[in-house]
């Protein structure tokens, strides 16, 4: 691995950019989301940032099951962000669709059909410390 | 001039309102605006006629993530009163507790927002932290911190103990000297004052006209609170005033939030040392015959009102939500007709919209015609420069 090579990987595993997006969650998991930004969880501290462009984004957060309205809307926020991406699939309906699986207006399954998923983190909603041990997982995962 | 249409992300990093707002500018001044919806429907009412009564308590929690407690409860309620159930009074205590504490836990939440939003992030981060108690208090007594599934049909799914008791009232008065500095600072602080008052006016008519519900409407002098006009559990024998302010603008709507706060303490405190003794549910059969109800509820944002009709089968023959956020909505476009561009974000926050996701607004200026799409974060950034202009500032805290 050229230096270069290396400061970038560096750089980009001590400060991923996020992005948050809900594509029709209960505002549950969203406020969890914004929970462990807070003083009690400081998700901050591990560099993370929460950024409100896809284009400045690493990873993109969702939560919620994906409703047929946002499905384009997703997927032109995923095509906007750089390379490389990671997509972060939040709570049971982010998983596989959770209670609304089945509506008329909800994809089926769950986020996965629609973008490819880099982590999955359960739960309904998802904790907190949930969420920072899914961020930091999917971190580990890329230093090898 | 063409038209030039750009679209930045429908996401921002503050939470809710998947709404589309639409709108007319005449230089900064917001000539007309216009609001879509339908980002988040996931076509619950349907999904709720396949599921059993018990299947849909948990899925009508999950409408909405922050008063959840509140439309499991007007849900409940409905279904006990279709098949004629009577609910032990210590069950309705834990409800109307856990709803209260619920209460607190929004407001607390929508300070914050609100506060971030005008560029006060410290008060956003201090409300946030100070959040964190009540939401103990919630895990401590249903297990969970969001949707706590408190209830079930026919009463409430866990008992409190003396010791919850203490944890849950220590936790309170923290809260309450908290709260009071929130008032100091919400009435007091001469910035906030300049961003809040006179933003986002709905006089008394209008509100009344436009069908206004909870602190949206209680702010423009509306006596209108379910809790009062035709109360639910056990709230006729609970003391607490019913909290109004005239100034009718957005400062009113953060006065009448912070003071509501501590009638909730008052409230929570009352309900703990009353707990009558008794047990917990009484049994209500699978299948209930064919009657239709309506409940009211006062959700931390208003009035939730749930229709229910049933057929003599487990299942819902038909289930209807109304939402509070929806019939705020109908006011929302008067408070931003003729306001500033630069208040667009308090002014929607400050209803406390209660859905998630794609907000933004596409902004058309007459003079040039153009049209752009803001997202919120750029909407925000514009508010926060333009009154730093005008000398308002935050950075200095
Ligand atoms: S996983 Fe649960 S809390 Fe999260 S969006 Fe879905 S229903 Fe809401």
């Amino acid at each position: 691995m050229k230096t270069i090579d290396k400061l970038i990987l560096w750089s980009r595993l001590k400060s991923p950019w996020i992005l948050h997006f809900n594509s029709g969650a209960c505002n549950g998991c969203d406020i969890e989301i914004v929970d462990a930004l807070t003083p009690k969880y400081d998700i901050e501290r591990f560099g993370i940032v929460l950024k409100s462009t896809p284009r400045h984004a690493d990873v993109l957060v969702v939560s919620g099951p994906v409703t047929l309205q946002q499905v384009p809307r997703l997927k032109r926020i995923y095509e906007q962000m750089p390379e490389p991406k990671f997509v972060l699939a939040i709570g049971a309906c982010g998983c596989s669709g959770g209670v609304f699986n089945g509506c008329y207006s909800v994809v089926p399954g769950g986020l996965d059909q629609v973008l490819p998923v880099s982590a999955y983190i359960p739960g309904c909603p998802v904790r907190p410390e949930a969420i920072i041990d899914g961020v930091v997982k999917l971190l580990s995962s890329l230093e090898n | 001039m063409s038209k030039i249409t750009i679209p930045l992300g429908p996401q921002h990093p503050a939470l809710k309102e998947p709404e589309n707002f639409m709108l007319v500018l005449e230089g900064e001044q917001i000539e007309n605006a216009t609001i879509n919806l339908g980002y988040n429907h996931r076509g619950m009412e349907k999904a709720a006629e396949e599921r059993t009564f018990i299947q849909n308590m948990y899925l009508l929690e999950r409408v909405c993530g922050i008063c959840s407690h509140s439309h499991t409860t007007c849900y409940v309620t409905n279904v006990e009163e279709a098949a004629k159930a009577e609910v032990p009074e210590r069950a309705l205590a834990i409800r109307v507790l856990v709803g209260e504490l619920e209460r607190v836990h929004s407001h607390l939440l929508w300070l914050g927002v609100a506060a971030y939003e005008i560029g006060f992030e410290t008060l956003f981060m201090y409300t946030w932290r100070d959040r964190e108690q009540v939401l103990d208090c919630l895990e401590l007594l249903s297990g969970n911190r969001v949707h706590y599934s408190i209830n079930t049909i026919g009463g409430v799914r866990r008992d409190i103990t003396p010791e919850q008791k203490n944890e849950v009232l220590k936790r309170i008065n923290f809260l309450e000297e908290r709260t009071k500095y929130y008032i100091k600072v919400a009435t007091e602080e001469p910035t906030v004052r300049a961003r809040a008052a006179n933003v986002g006016k709905l006089p008394y008519e209008v509100a009344l006209e436009r069908g206004a519900v909870g602190p949206t409407a209680r702010a423009s002098g509306v006596k209108r609170d379910v809790r009062k006009d035709a109360p639910y559990l056990l709230y006729d024998k609970l003391d607490f005033n019913l909290i109004t302010h005239d100034s009718c603008d957005v400062f009113g709507r953060v006065v009448v939030r912070a003071l509501e706060l501590m009638e909730s303490y008052k409230l929570i405190k009352q309900v703990l040392n009353y707990l009558p003794e008794g047990p917990l549910t009484v049994k209500v059969p699978p299948r209930i015959a064919p009657a239709e109800v309506v409940n009211l509820y006062e959700a931390p944002r208003g009035e939730d009102i749930h229709y229910l009709k049933t057929n003599g089968t487990d299942k819902p023959e038909r289930l209807k939500v109304r939402a509070p956020t929806l019939a705020n909505l109908q006011s929302v476009t008067y408070m931003l007709e003729g306001g500033w561009l630069a208040d667009v974000p308090l002014v929607i926050a400050a209803i406390d919209p209660c859905m998630s996701c794609t907000d933004r607004a596409m902004v058309y200026d007459r003079k040039t015609d153009k049209t752009q799409v803001y997202d919120w974060e750029d909407l925000r950034r514009l508010g926060i420069e333009a009154y730093k202009r005008k000398g308002v500032d935050f950075s200095k805290f």
